[in-house]
């Protein structure tokens, strides 16, 4: 080829060169200039992704983030899953072969009936039995000789220095996951020197738990393997056992997230040799697991790859859904073996601009909508529904959406003098202030219609959220017609005389009610946001005063209880009512105890509640239970309970089996792109315009002419 | 000139030293460790006990800047100021609060940084310099003033502007670069294209303007008279006797700036992709993480000293008459 392009381009033939430049270009137009991949890429199964930040921690010990979940997820197993198309979110063995087998005993270790009140329950037992034949992915630390010894356990000075990755070390090895490993994970949970985040929860659960974080607190992470855990134990090479103090059901949602992956011991023993953490070759940035991914290049500079398995166990797209699944394609794989995707590619994308762009040129294969591309991307019907755009549609984009599990609210410090207590007037000050605030408005217009106001602390699709009538605020809403219709404002204003401030007036210093907003939104972006709340207030005669401040000037306010309102968020852990009621626990006051209750709200009737809640069974009686404190806590407002986000995602045709799971997240391996399909898009989306480049260099010679002018007039003259 | 460089770098130490204790109290008059404990430690379920082992096992329980209670020496040496910085002068930059090596970072991000850097200095030096002996050859014409006017509306415009029109018309409508990214080796060249262009295209404007400057001093001088009285051609007085004459301030501009390409550019950087140390420092500051902040710091500085210095050295190779003393 390039000999026929040097005879055409040959000074003595200029037409030929002429006529080869113009194939050349012809040519050109026929393939991606801009595609910012590798050409060989386009023939694989890759989904392409991108990444903000780069992840903290991969070291399942102590990732507690979602963008950390991302990569974390795919690559370890802990022993449970969500069900990625069942709702609600159900939980399904992984690596464990069944569910466990749970048993209450008494103080003396006896066994006690399934029926037996919580009070007397003394220890949980979880019996959890590993499935057969699951190993671990090819890695350096389980390489061994011929006679059975670690390779690379003992590295000496100069191996270290030869290598700057861990792919520098040319062997690996593997081995059958054993009980052992989630043991040993569950002792470095405790470890001081790990410092897991889950470590003081943990405490209070897992028996013997903090008796081990003590007696190992000035070993090495190493050492923990020999030192044993009273509350874990090994039944059989593929069996063990977790006990737990009293009764905790929401133990095993715990048991399903990244904390409790298995570990190899060898991990450890490798990783903590001298002289790789100088080369960020640790636990924290390689992971190892079971998973259907490893992690095949780890720069969290620029791109992090994950490619199967080789030695994954194997596991079959899920059979059954919800009703909508089959009619939506997403059954179509049922019974397939996953993964569905060889490689996923995350790019570092720092800017949502170049993302967005990448993402209409088929370079990305989903993308999020940013504010800026809301208008680009979604219309809304004069039903109120929401569509995509001419432009999404003619390019076969899907829109997928999902209420997240997540509440972001605005609350009042209980233990402040004036929109604090427990007295009916400042219960009636808060209640005037919840109607007052029209959080219907606020998602309208700051968040474009992405949220659903909150009734309560519950978001849908957690057991417990109550449908219907049943289920909104009185305090705040009528149900007009179907639907919950905010108060009005004369019944604000109501309020407000009745708690001692008609008009909004404070009647010993006769001015406007003036309420202190403690905010870390100080940017030029936030001063809509914050106006908009001014006028809220306003509405019923209170003068809000915003204070902006540093989070970390934020955080110590709420500490010490100097703030009066604040406004915060809370994104559930796990599919459970407990995990959003425990933020209006007492005993959880952030003031008292440090603890997660920003509010400071202690109902002694909501505390006992909760106390009962917390430790039961999904039943009837829970529910019941569940809508009396939603009932305690609507009357005493110690929140504008606010909104739930939703999710709203944007994806290619091509991209299948994406359905919205916001609590699982080892998704990917159910995803399945048409490779085909996307390399045929892209091409056509793509195809690079030329003429321009001639126009501009046009323009530019005809710009010469008058200098050359001036130059030769310049010349004659001289 | 050995003399001068040795005394050069040890009237370094006592600025590196300074520049040291400013940024450790800048940053811990906004920032206490157990700010940066909770930063680190992520935002659900973080207990004080949680927080005071963070701060034992990162180095962070250590008074700031003097021990009372410590004997001796220990008074100044068992401070975090001490411990996290006396390594910084051996350029042992140590690991960052959420566990990485800095060094490391540091090697890996620098050249990506020079990649974009370089040849935007480079193309952006020969396209200014060019364009301003080019105005200054046709000085008090109607080309200077458009020219100038040119200049004056390219410096206006923000270079954010530039970065993302630059995408919007050459990556989005013509596709002929890719919008962002980058890669290893030579493929790395197609990601380069748009940066550089836009990296020179908006510096333009200033630079012209600088040069033009420099150059209008020189034209006006005796021995470009003489060159022109020798009845040499205007290019040719501009090209070999007002260039050469004007490198002096060239070089200062440029020799200082050489060290510090390595730094990056946080805008370009983080709308083109590219995995440099532009936004390392920021990404820091951010993230409240005290180690790798002093580190780029320091770096920054030293870097800044190591410029100046080879704009001095650089003087005497230019001008003969220059020695350093």
């Amino acid at each position: 080829m390039s000999s026929i392009l040097s005879k055409a381009f040959s000074v003595r033939n200029p037409m030929k060169a002429v006529l080869a430049g113009f194939l050349l270009i012809l040519s050109a137009c026929d393939s991606e200039f801009n595609n910012p991949y590798q050409e060989d890429d386009k023939k694989l199964s890759i989904l392409y992704s991108s990444f903000t930040e780069r992840p903290k921690h991969l070291d399942p010990a102590v990732a507690y983030s979602s963008n950390e979940y991302t990569f974390l997820a795919q690559v370890y197993e802990p022993l449970f899953q969500y069900h990625y198309l069942k709702r609600p979110y159900q939980l399904v063995p992984l690596a464990a072969k069944a569910m466990p087998q749970i048993h209450y005993l008494d103080a003396q270790g006896g066994v006690l009936p399934e029926t037996t009140p919580e009070p007397l329950i003394a220890y949980t037992d979880y019996i959890l039995e590993l499935k057969p034949s699951i190993n671990y992915q090819p890695h350096p630390a389980l390489a061994k000789d011929a006679k059975g010894k670690y390779v690379y356990h003992q590295l000496t000075q100069n191996q270290i220095d030869g290598i700057s990755t861990l792919t520098d070390l040319p062997l690996t090895g593997s081995r059958e996951l054993v009980a052992e490993d989630y043991i040993y994970q569950i002792k470095r949970l405790a470890h001081p020197k790990n410092q897991s985040p889950i470590a003081e929860i943990m405490k209070n659960y897992i028996l013997g738990f903090e008796e081990f974080a003590k007696a190992v607190a000035d070993k090495p992470k190493t050492a923990i393997k020999s030192v044993s855990l009273e509350g874990v134990s090994q039944i059989t090479p593929h069996q063990f056992r977790i006990r737990i103090k009293g009764k905790y059901p929401q133990f095993i949602y715990w048991l399903a997230m990244p904390f409790f992956s298995p570990m190899p011991w060898e991990a450890d023993t490798f990783y903590e040799q001298p002289g790789l953490a100088e080369k960020n070759i640790k636990l924290d940035w390689y992971p190892i697991g079971t998973g259907a991914y490893v992690l095949e290049e780890n720069n969290p500079n620029r791109r992090m790859v994950l490619s199967k398995n080789p030695l994954f166990h194997g596991e079959l797209y899920p059979t059954e859904g919800e009703d909508s699944d089959e009619h939506n394609g997403l059954l179509k794989d049922a019974g397939k073996a996953l993964p569905l995707i060889d490689k996923v590619m995350f790019i570092l994308e720092k800017e949502s601009i170049p993302y967005w762009s990448k993402f209409l040129q088929g370079y990305y294969d989903a993308s999020g909508i940013s504010s800026d591309n809301f208008d680009q991307a979604v219309q809304f019907t004069g039903s109120g529904n929401i569509g995509l755009t001419a432009t999404m549609l003619q390019k076969n984009i899907q829109l997928e959406t999902a209420v997240t599990t997540s509440i972001s609210y605005l609350g009042f410090n209980m233990l402040d003098p004036t929109v604090g207590g427990y007295s009916d007037a400042t219960r009636k000050l808060r209640q005037a202030i919840a109607i007052a605030v029209d959080y219907e408005e606020y998602i309208s217009i700051f968040t474009n219609g992405r949220g659903v106001a909150a009734q309560g602390l519950v978001p849908p699709g957690i057991y417990g959220f109550a449908e219907g009538e049943q289920g909104i605020n009185h305090y705040v809403y009528d149900w007009v017609n179907g639907k919950p219709k905010r108060k009005s404002i004369p019944e604000a204003q109501k309020l407000m005389a009745e708690a001692g401030y008609p008009g909004g007036i404070e009647p010993k210093t006769k001015a406007p009610l003036v309420l202190h907003f403690d905010t870390t939104a100080t940017g030029v972006d936030d001063r809509q946001r914050l106006n908009w709340y001014r006028k809220q207030f306003e509405k019923i005669g209170i003068q809000l005063d915003i204070r902006g401040t540093d989070y970390n000037r934020f955080q110590e306010k709420m500490r010490t209880g100097n703030a009066q309102l604040f406004n915060w968020g809370w994104n559930a852990d796990y599919p459970d009512s407990e995990n959003f009621f425990f933020l209006l626990y007492g005993a959880n006051s952030k003031v008292r105890s440090g603890g997660e209750n920003a509010a400071n709200y202690d109902n002694p009737e909501f505390n006992r509640l909760f106390e009962q809640m917390r430790n039961m069974d999904n039943n009837g009686q829970r529910f019941q239970i569940i809508q009396q404190m939603q009932e305690i806590i609507r009357r005493d407002s110690p929140w504008l309970f606010g909104y739930h986000p939703k999710n709203f995602t944007l994806h290619h045709d091509w991209y299948r089996n994406l359905k919205p799971n916001l609590m699982a997240n080892n998704v990917i391996k159910y995803a399945r792109i048409e490779t085909a399909d996307r390399a045929k898009q892209r091409l056509a989306w793509n195809r690079p315009v030329f003429w321009p480049l001639g126009l501009i260099v046009l323009i530019l010679l005809l710009l010469c002419i008058p200098a050359i002018k001036a130059y030769h007039r310049r010349t004659r003259q001289a | 000139m050995i003399n001068y460089i040795i005394r050069r770098l040890l009237y370094a130490i006592p600025i590196l030293l300074g520049v040291n204790i400013l940024t450790f109290v800048l940053f811990f008059v906004v920032n206490s460790p157990d700010d940066m404990a909770r930063m680190q430690l992520g935002q659900k379920h973080v207990t004080e006990q949680a927080i005071t082992n963070w701060k034992h096992q990162q180095g962070y329980d250590l008074p700031l800047l003097w021990n009372p209670e410590a004997t001796a020496e220990e008074k100044i040496t068992r401070t975090i100021f001490f411990q996290k910085s006396i390594g910084l002068f051996a350029l042992q930059f140590g690991v960052s609060d959420t566990g990485r090596n800095i060094g490391e970072d540091i090697r890996q991000r620098m050249w990506p940084s020079l990649a974009l850097a370089l040849p935007t200095l480079i193309f952006g030096l020969l396209i200014n310099i060019s364009l301003g002996l080019v105005v200054v050859l046709f000085r008090q014409t109607y080309l200077e003033f458009s020219g100038m006017v040119m200049c004056v509306m390219l410096m206006s415009v923000s270079s954010l502007f530039y970065i993302i029109g630059s995408q919007f018309a050459v990556g989005k409508l013509l596709k002929l670069t890719p919008i962002s990214g980058f890669d290893d080796g030579l493929a790395m060249v197609k990601f380069l294209i748009l940066p550089v262009l836009v990296g020179v295209f908006s510096g333009v404007g200033s630079g012209v303007r600088w040069y033009r400057t420099l150059f209008l001093e020189e034209v006006e001088k005796d021995y470009v008279r003489t060159a022109r009285a020798k009845g040499l051609s205007e290019m040719q007085t501009m090209f070999k006797h007002v260039l050469p004459n004007a490198m002096l301030p060239i070089l200062t501009s440029v020799v200082v700036a050489l060290p510090l390409l390595f730094m990056g550019s946080l805008i370009m950087e983080s709308f083109f992709g590219i995995p440099g140390l532009g936004s390392y420092t920021i990404d820091a500051i951010n993230g409240q993480d005290f180690a790798a902040v002093r580190a780029m710091v320091f770096l920054g500085s030293l870097l800044y000293v190591i410029g100046l210095l080879l704009t001095d050295i650089s003087y005497t190779l230019a001008d003969p008459r220059v020695r350093l003393s």
